[in-house]
Parts: structure tokens; sequence; C-alpha cells
């Protein structure tokens, strides 16, 4: 038997060009030491910069390689473009952070940068095998950065969690891997679209449904839906703040990008089977997010406990199914990356004497010493609200019009009611800066690069609805790929 | 029945007895390094079972990766760490019955997932027809086989594989490498540097009194 001639590299060229900066980085620090942080953080900046440009000129076209496992298109293009924003924000914001609190370790940047090349992966993934390792790629680096700050308690606590809980998701995931391998003698997702892609194929036996749930249930706790979400509060605030920030929208989208790419690329003619679960996942985790956000007196938790509802909303789209949906999902995604990143900025400005403050009452009165910061942040919480006419108002607009339309009514009144009742304390908060009166006046300057994503994250946010055809039409053209089978 | 086969089937209940038997033993043995012992004694026994289908390379992997380095290492952990299992052990009796009850709940769904399972009639003789060489595969061994695919088939798979290694190993330096202050480390340049004058102090000692306070030589490069 011949060998198989070696498959052709380029369809995954921004993936390993991201691999190798990733280790000339490590290599970089490790030969200058401490003092190259700086260098390696806005290093790793420009790569992911460059991956941007070179994912969306190579990788535009659908094009299955390595023997199919690997596949490119507008969806994978659209998806990686958030992720790369995501990380590369995330090391931005990050820089000032990490020096204040000596976490300032050459290692972070180099580790977002392979985390993000696992994210990659996973979006582009065509196979059960590269499903996994792309998502265990991304999760080891995860585990490693929640537990960064190794000398606080917290952070360790948060990393232990993380792992334990992960591990435990990927063992799941394997397990449904295995049966699903086993029932229908593939992993490919072009193979098991070949049998389950079209309504009226082969029945499927309860030995293949029950690895799909496993499957997703893997992929559930990954982008933390109820009831798979306990984790979600405890690890948002015990890491560091900028690594949390990175959790809440990254590793978010890339999973969630997964689950669209692994439910409608491979199984969409199964939906009978599987509409149910995502209907109960995202059902769930939107009156989860929005009744226990309320009680909530720490904003990182209040962030997460907005993140699980977040979550709940895109998952509408899936549910869905159709092209429209799956561009809701895409929308939604972005235009939660942008308010989620900003809000983030916010919380990091948030300190006091050198340390940072995380309660909701510190932000009393933020409204007279600090207009300009209680300005941007009244912008995100009233996008994160779904507020006329910021950005967040239209992300849940597209998701419900989808839901409609896939009558799924009482999902998209449930959203609705939902929504409603998280508004309330993302507009507690506003209330807070603006009417209550100062307690603490928080540290001057900001760091010049806070003040740069804070700017352009409310600018987006405030003003998507001017130019919002980049945006749509991309989603659109993505949405349309994955279906283009 | 001939002889080879015969022969193999009592190899397979001998090898898998064994298995069984010994990883009972892992969980119920008092004594932890007992169970380590039992758990390579499992790896040995299933190294056999691989062997028994064909799959040497396996096999050898097992016996190298598990036996050789899982297990040590077990062993090593067990030694050093004054682990109490006698209190791991307290809350068995307690646990038993929810434990039970979700062994229970799996194992029915095992036994109903594979009630449905269905092998696709023409291939029922393949089953139990063992691999034979043909002219085709030539001299081609598992390793051989494993090795044109993982390069070429699964090369993305592997070398994904290869760079989570990579971040467990950054991962582990990360978080447990400290640099201590004070430490006095050898700096074999500026003790080669040092010359005579640095290192030797000449006193001229009276008669009937001390060489004084100690001279201390000067250290080279502080």
């Amino acid at each position: 038997m011949p060998a198989l001639p070696m498959p052709d590299l380029l369809p995954a060229l921004p993936e390993i060009v991201l691999a190798c900066a990733a280790m000339a980085l490590l290599l970089l620090g490790v030969f200058r030491g401490e003092r190259s942080t700086r260098l390696v953080s806005w290093l790793s900046v420009a790569v992911l910069m460059a991956v941007l440009v070179l994912s969306a000129m190579f990788q535009g076209e659908k094009h299955v390689g390595f023997y199919g496992m690997f596949i490119t298109d507008r969806f994978a293009v659209f998806v990686n473009v958030l992720v790369l924003i995501g990380s590369a924000v995330t090391i931005i914001i990050a820089l000032h952070y990490n020096e204040e609190h000596g976490l300032a370790r050459f290692e972070f940047p180099v580790l977002v940068l392979l985390a993000t090349t696992g994210m990659m992966v996973m979006v582009s993934a065509d196979d059960l095998i590269t499903l996994y390792l792309g998502f265990e790629l991304q999760s080891l680096a995860l585990y490693v950065v929640a537990s960064f700050d190794r000398d606080s308690t917290r952070s360790t606590e948060a990393g232990l969690k993380y792992f334990i809980l992960g591990a435990l998701a990927s063992g799941m995931m394997l397990y449904g891997i295995s049966l699903i391998y086993g029932f229908a003698g593939t992993t490919g997702f072009t193979g098991l679209a070949h049998l389950f892609g079209a309504a009226g194929g082969p029945v499927p036996s309860n030995g293949l449904i029950i690895g799909i749930v496993f499957v997703s249930v893997g992929l559930a706790f990954k982008v933390s839906a109820v009831p798979f979400h306990m984790w979600t509060p405890d690890v948002y605030e015990g890491a560091p703040t900028p690594v949390t920030a990175f959790f809440s929208v990254a590793p978010k989208i890339a999973a969630l990008a997964l689950f669209v790419r692994y439910l409608i690329g491979s199984f969409s003619g199964l939906i009978a089977e599987w509409q149910q679960i995502i209907v109960f996942l995202s059902g769930a985790s939107m009156v989860l997010g929005a009744f226990a956000g309320i009680a909530q007196r720490n904003i990182k938790r209040l962030m997460a406990y907005s993140s699980i509802g977040h979550v709940g909303y895109a998952l509408i789209g899936l549910a869905a199914g159709g092209a429209e949906g799956i561009r809701g999902v895409l929308v939604y995604l972005a235009i939660y990356l942008i308010m989620n990143l900003g809000t983030w900025a916010v919380i990091l400005c948030m300190r006091r004497e050198g340390q940072m403050l995380e309660g909701i009452a510190d932000l009393s009165g933020l409204g007279r010493t600090r207009p300009g910061l209680a300005l941007a942040l009244g912008i995100f919480l009233f996008a994160l609200a779904g507020i006329p006419p910021t950005a967040g108002f239209f992300a849940k607009l597209y998701i419900f019009l989808a839901a409609i339309d896939a009558h799924l009514v009482g999902l998209a009144v449930l959203g609705v009611v939902t929504s409603v009742v998280g508004a309330f304390y993302y507009l507690r908060i506003v209330k807070v800066m603006y009417f209550d009166e100062p307690l603490v006046t928080f540290d001057r300057p900001l760091a010049p690069e806070l003040r740069a994503v804070l700017f352009v994250a409310a600018v987006l946010t405030l003003f998507f609805i001017v130019y919002p055809d980049p945006l749509m039409g991309g989603a659109q053209a993505a949405a349309a790929s994955l279906f283009a089978r | 029945m001939t002889d080879a086969v015969l022969l193999q089937t009592i190899m397979f209940y001998i090898f898998a007895a064994i298995t069984v038997a010994s990883g009972v033993m892992v969980i119920s043995a008092r004594n932890p390094v007992h169970s380590v012992l039992f758990l390579i004694l499992a790896f040995f026994n299933s190294a056999g079972l691989f062997i028994l289908l064909g799959a040497e390379f396996l096999a050898m992997i097992l016996v190298i990766v598990y036996v050789g380095a899982v297990a040590v290492l077990f062993l090593f952990v067990v030694m050093m760490l004054d682990i109490d299992f006698a209190r791991l052990r307290s809350g068995f009796m307690r646990y038993l019955p929810i434990g039970a009850l979700i062994g229970a709940i799996l194992l029915a769904e095992l036994i109903l997932i594979f009630g449905s399972w269905a092998i696709a009639p023409g291939i029922e003789g393949l089953k139990a027809a063992p691999m034979t060489a043909t002219a085709a595969h030539g001299a081609m061994t598992n390793t051989r086989a494993l090795g044109d695919l993982i390069y070429t088939r699964y090369v993305l798979a592997f070398q994904i594989a290869g760079l989570i290694l990579l971040v467990a190993m950054i991962g582990a330096i990360v978080l447990t490498l400290r640099r201590r202050g004070g430490v006095r480390r050898q700096r074999i340049a500026a003790q080669l540097a040092r010359s005579r004058a640095q290192s030797v102090a000449v006193v001229n000692v009276p008669v009937g009194g001390g060489a004084g306070e100690p001279v201390e030589p000067v250290a080279a490069g502080e």
C-alpha cells in the first residue's frame, strides 16, 4: 500500500502561522526574560491581526482539506474574525492590569495565542476528532490562564474548578463521540451529513441519539448553558479580570460556532431530535440569567449571569435551525463581542489606589465623578439590556424574528419576557451611577489602550444602526455557506 | 476448531479473567501500593489481549507508556504522599446507595444502547476473520501502517495533539516555577576571572601576636 500523499497545507495557513508565531514568541520570551512582556504582547496582537487578514484572504472559499478533517468557508472566516478580535483586545486590555498586579509575564500572550489556535481549529472542524482536539487545545490553555494569578487563592480555585468540570465535560463529549462513531461508522461531518444531513435519511438508532446528546452536553458546558453553567459565576469571579473578559467572549463564540457547525453541518436532518434539547437549554439559560442576576452585588458575578442569559438568546437562533436563525446567531455573537468587551474595559477601570473594585455599589455617583466612563458604561448596559437604538436591540430582534419564522413563538415570547426582567439589573447599575451619592473616586488617568478600546466599542455599539450592512452581509453569506453543502 | 484457534481462545480467557480479577483488586485492595501493583498486572494482561487481536504496536505502547511511565508515577505518588486512604474510604457506605443508583441507570442505558446495535448483514462473516498478510499489504506491520496514516491522513490531528502537549508543558512551568530571591548561584565566569590579589592576602604576623582580624578576600565581580 503506497503511503497517502501529504495533504495540502494551504487551507490551514492562518492556523499554522498562528501556532508557529506562538512558538516563536515563546522562544523570544524565554531568551529575553520578563522584560520582554510588553514586546511579546504587542507582537502577539500584530500576529493576531495578520492572521485575521490571512484568514479573510485564504479561507473564504469552501474547501475541505486534510482528508476531510478541516473545512474552510465563509462561516469559519466570520467566526475567526470575531475570535481573533476578542483575543487581540484581551491581550491589549490585560497589559496594564497584569503589570499592576505583578502578573506581567510573557507566557500570558503566548497562552492566549495557543488558545486562539484551538478556537480556530474548533471553528473549522469537519470531523469529530478535530472538534475534540481543538476543544482540548483551547480548554487546556484557558485552565492555565484562569489560575494565572497563582498566589491568589481565588484565582487558583477558579482554575482548578474549571479544570475538573472541564475534564468531566470532555469525558462526556468523548463518550458521545465514540457512540456516534460506533453507530454511524464515521466521525467526519461530511459523512454524517451524507447520512443525516437531509430529512428522510436512515432512522437513527438510540445509540446515535445518545451520542449526539452527550457531545451536546460537552459543548453546552463550554458555552455555559443552563443546566451546565454551575462553574461560570465562580470562575468568572475568581479569575483575573482580563482573563474573565477573555472567557466571556472568545471561547464562547468559538464554542457556539462549533455547536452550530456540529448540529447544522452534520445532523440537520435530525432537527426534530435535537431541537427540543436546544430549546430547553436556551429557555433555561435565559430564565436563569435574568433571575439569578438580580441578587448579585459583585459586577463580575453579574456579568457571568448576564453571559449565561446571552448564550440563551444566541441558542434561540440555533434552535430555529434555518439560515435565518444562523444569521441571527452570528449577528448576535458579533454584537455581543463588542458590547461585552466594552463593559469589561470599564470594569478594568474600576480601581482605587491600585486595588480592583468589584462591587456594584462602588460605581455610585460615577456620572458625577467620571462622566465619560459613566456614559460609556451606560451605553454598554443599555445594549446588553437590548434597548433601542443600541446594537443590542438589533441583535435580539433578528434572533426573535428567526424564532417566529421557525414557529418557536413560545421561545421568542420567553426571550422577550426575560429581556425585560434582565433589563432591571442592567438599568439598576445606570441608576446607581447617575442618582446615587459618590462613594469612591477611581484612579486617574486611564491607560491609553483601555481608553481606545472603550471609545471604539462605545461608538460601534451606539452607531451600529447607521451602517449595519458589512455585519449583516457578512453574517448572511456566512450562514448561507453553512447550508451549501 | 483447529489447535491454533483453541489456543487463542484459551489464552483469551486467561488474559481476560486475570484482567477483570486484577481490576476488582485495584479498587478493593487495602494497601494502595498493592492497588497500583494490581493495576500494572491489569495493564500487562490487556496488552496480552491486544496481541491476540494482532495489534502488537498498541500492546507494546500499553506496556511502555502505562506500565513504564504512568503506573510507576502512581507508585511514586502513593509512596511519597501521605494519603490517608482509610479516611478517604470512610464515606463509602454513605455514598453507596446513590452510587449504586447512578451505576444502575448507566448500566440500563448501556444495555438499551447496545440493544439497538445491528451489524450489517454482509459483513457477518468478516467479524471473526483474522487479518492476514496479502500481497497488496506486503510486509506491512502495524507500526508501519500507523506511521503511514499518522503523518498523512491524520497529520492535522497529530500536530494539534503536539500543541496540546506544549500547552500542558507551558502551563506546568507557568504555574509552578518560582524565581526565589537570595539564592546563591555559582558564577563560573566570575570565579575564573579572580586574580591572586583578590583572593590571597599576605599578612605580616608579629611574633607572639595573632593574625588579627581575618582579612576578607575581595570577591570577584561584587
